[in-house]
């Protein structure tokens, strides 16, 4: 497809101005630190956002909501709890524990979220996202919580912030778990789709719908707790890039996953490479920025609707 | 059913009464100032929410809706920032108190009628009104942040400050010019009692039955803006702690009136905070993390009443 190629284009671009982009000149050092510090960074926001925006798509489709997305049902509010939760029980043991740790407690959340959804009736879908909004504030204020009573506020803003400055070689291997699930919902893409169509014709069709839902939901929190332990929550990818998607490119999941994840990959590096230079050599996180920009274009979202009916 | 608003004023007598006087250390002269001032903010804080509460529900008919979840308070220390960016740290921490405040207040104030006309006026689905606000307080939450990012470390400390509530830092001056607005508004709101309650009725009956219901709306938002910039001004954002207090109200007041709506909810919000203090000072030796736990609350309140109103 063209665009595909022309989206492509836009991305090479992206990561070259990426690796370019930073506080430290590429002079002497320059292969050195490409390597260790800016391509990882650059890999790292292109899998992010990558698999963010997918993670998203497979959440509105199954929860038949335009407006959910992984930081507006708790799940990444949940992931913090569990890591606080790890680093007052257990703070010596190795990174992979406290991902593990993370993910359990996110997927819990996750689960608690769509038990609470399972008791909405479907009329207001805007209650969704409204619930989740404020069932993550809970789980936030329950982390804050314990973290303002063990002096640990400042580390939980750092970790939950997202953020791609911390990302170098060595530290966000992680994340390519997140692109291995991304291939495992391309592989089941169809299968989503039908889901997304509601119960009953996905029993019509003969789907296992209850397979089918646990499978999606614990793919999307699992890729939302590996995203934000390793690089804190990016909020409103999960959310901006699946609506404009579908509105574009319409539901059909397996033609529009590529582009969905290429669409969040570029968005992720492109708030990242701002960040590098609004108050260049500073850096202002990529998590701030998406807050801004998503909430506008989420607000455009919600009330420029009325014209597509 | 005057008796259930006597039994809320007992409550708030005795937990004023136990406030002031438990656990005391040093002299009487000094407690009655230094917890004086505390309790003072405390009222004023805990009316201020209540009421802005309680008349936001009434103006929207629909008790789901608190002003903070409609981004007041973000817009609030969003001018703090800008404040900061523009004048520097050491300009900011120079402004006098009171021009300060009224200068807030009526930003704020514009603020919310441009908002509430616009949103509130055109939208039937309340859903989307409480998830525009929700929104556009994380907007104004994150170009908050944004700034802070871009203004120095020490200017940052100063913000940081205001951005928690705590009961333990309110500035005295302000607390006694919090009392005041809120004692203004209250009495405003108690002489239009009757009109309140026509407008809790909604926007079509109110209209039938004769209220000029454009324009007051207006006013009773204006009172909202004040009391929500009396409330953060003082003590900082609150989300949750409005929805508890009504919720409480509904359950026990025991009367649709407003006459008895008010005050009751006045009296509940402050023992809340009163009684929540001085057990978490006195009673667990917790600091400062009365807020969180009230919001935590306060948020389980809002997600049950969600809940609930749906499946009836």
């Amino acid at each position: 497809m063209k665009l595909t190629v022309w989206i492509t284009a836009i991305l090479a671009g992206l990561a070259l101005m990426s690796i370019l982009v930073g506080a430290a000149p590429l002079s002497g050092d320059g292969w050195w630190l490409v390597w260790v510090s800016r391509l990882p960074r650059t890999v790292a926001a292109l899998l992010t956002g990558a698999s963010l925006a997918v993670a998203g798509t497979v959440m509105q489709m199954l929860t038949r909501n335009r407006f959910v997305e992984p930081s507006t049902a708790g799940t990444a509010q949940a992931a913090g709890l569990g890591l606080i939760a790890v680093t007052l029980l257990a703070p010596g043991s190795s990174v992979m524990i406290k991902i593990c740790a993370a993910l359990t407690v996110s997927l819990f959340g996750t689960f608690g979220f769509v038990a609470i959804l399972r008791r909405l009736p479907p009329r207001d879908p805007l209650l969704v996202p409204l619930v989740g909004i404020v069932y993550g504030g809970i789980i936030g204020a329950v982390a804050s919580f314990i973290a303002y009573e063990r002096d640990l506020v400042q580390y939980l803003d750092v970790w939950t912030g997202g953020e791609l400055s911390g990302v170098m070689l060595g530290r966000y291997e992680t994340l390519f778990l997140a692109a291995a699930l991304l291939a495992l919902v391309y592989g089941f893409a169809d299968r989503f789709t039908i889901a997304g169509l509601g119960e009953d014709i996905s029993r019509n069709l003969g789907l296992n719908y209850a397979q089918v839902m646990s499978l999606g939901l614990t793919i999307v929190a699992t890729i939302t707790s590996v995203t934000v332990v390793t690089v804190g929550m990016m909020p409103f990818v999960g959310l901006v890039v699946p609506n404009i998607a579908a509105r574009l490119w319409g539901d059909n999941l397996r033609r529009t996953l590529p582009l969905v994840a290429l669409s969040g990959a570029g968005l992720v590096l492109a708030c990242d490479v701002l960040g590098r230079l609004i108050r260049y050599p500073y850096e202002i996180p990529a998590g701030t920025i998406l807050g801004v920009l998503g909430a506008a274009v989420f607000l455009w979202l919600l009330h420029g609707r009325a014209r597509h009916g | 059913m005057a008796k259930r608003l006597w039994a809320a004023f007992a409550v708030f007598a005795v937990s004023s009464f136990l406030f002031l006087t438990l656990d005391t250390r040093a002299g009487w002269d000094f407690i009655l100032v230094f917890r004086g001032i505390k309790l003072v903010t405390m009222v004023t804080v805990g009316a201020a929410v209540a009421l802005s509460t309680l008349l936001l529900q009434t103006l929207s008919a629909n008790r789901i809706l608190t002003p903070s979840i409609m981004g007041f308070d973000a817009l609030f220390l969003l001018m703090q920032s800008v404040l900061v960016l523009m004048l520097g740290g050491l300009g900011y921490a120079q402004l006098a108190a009171l021009p300060k405040f009224l200068v807030e207040s009526l930003v704020l104030t514009l603020a919310a009628v441009l908002l509430f006309t616009l949103v509130l006026g055109s939208a039937r689905d309340i859903a989307k009104v409480l998830l525009t606000g929700l929104i556009i307080g994380v907007m104004l939450r994150s170009l908050t942040g944004l700034i802070n990012r871009v203004i120095d470390p020490s200017e940052y400390a100063i913000l940081h400050g205001a951005s928690f509530a705590s009961f333990n830092q309110a500035d005295p001056a302000l607390a006694w010019i919090g009392a005041g607005v809120t004692a203004a508004v209250f009495l405003w709101a108690m002489s239009n009692h009757r009109a309140l309650d026509v407008l809790a009725l909604g926007r079509e009956i109110s209209v039938t039955l004769g209220l000029d219901h454009l324009r007051f709306t207006r006013r009773v938002l204006v009172a909202i803006s004040l009391l929500v910039a009396v409330s953060t001004a003082l003590v900082g954002p609150i989300v949750f702690f409005g929805l508890l207090v009504s919720a409480l109200t509904y359950a026990f007041a025991g009367d649709w009136r407003h006459v008895i709506l008010l005050p009751f909810a006045a009296l509940c919000a402050a023992s809340i905070l009163i009684l929540g203090q001085t057990l978490f000072e006195h009673v667990l030796a917790l600091q400062s993390s009365v807020a969180i736990v009230i919001e935590a609350i306060g948020g389980a309140v809002f997600l049950l009443t969600l809940l609930m109103r749906k499946s009836k």
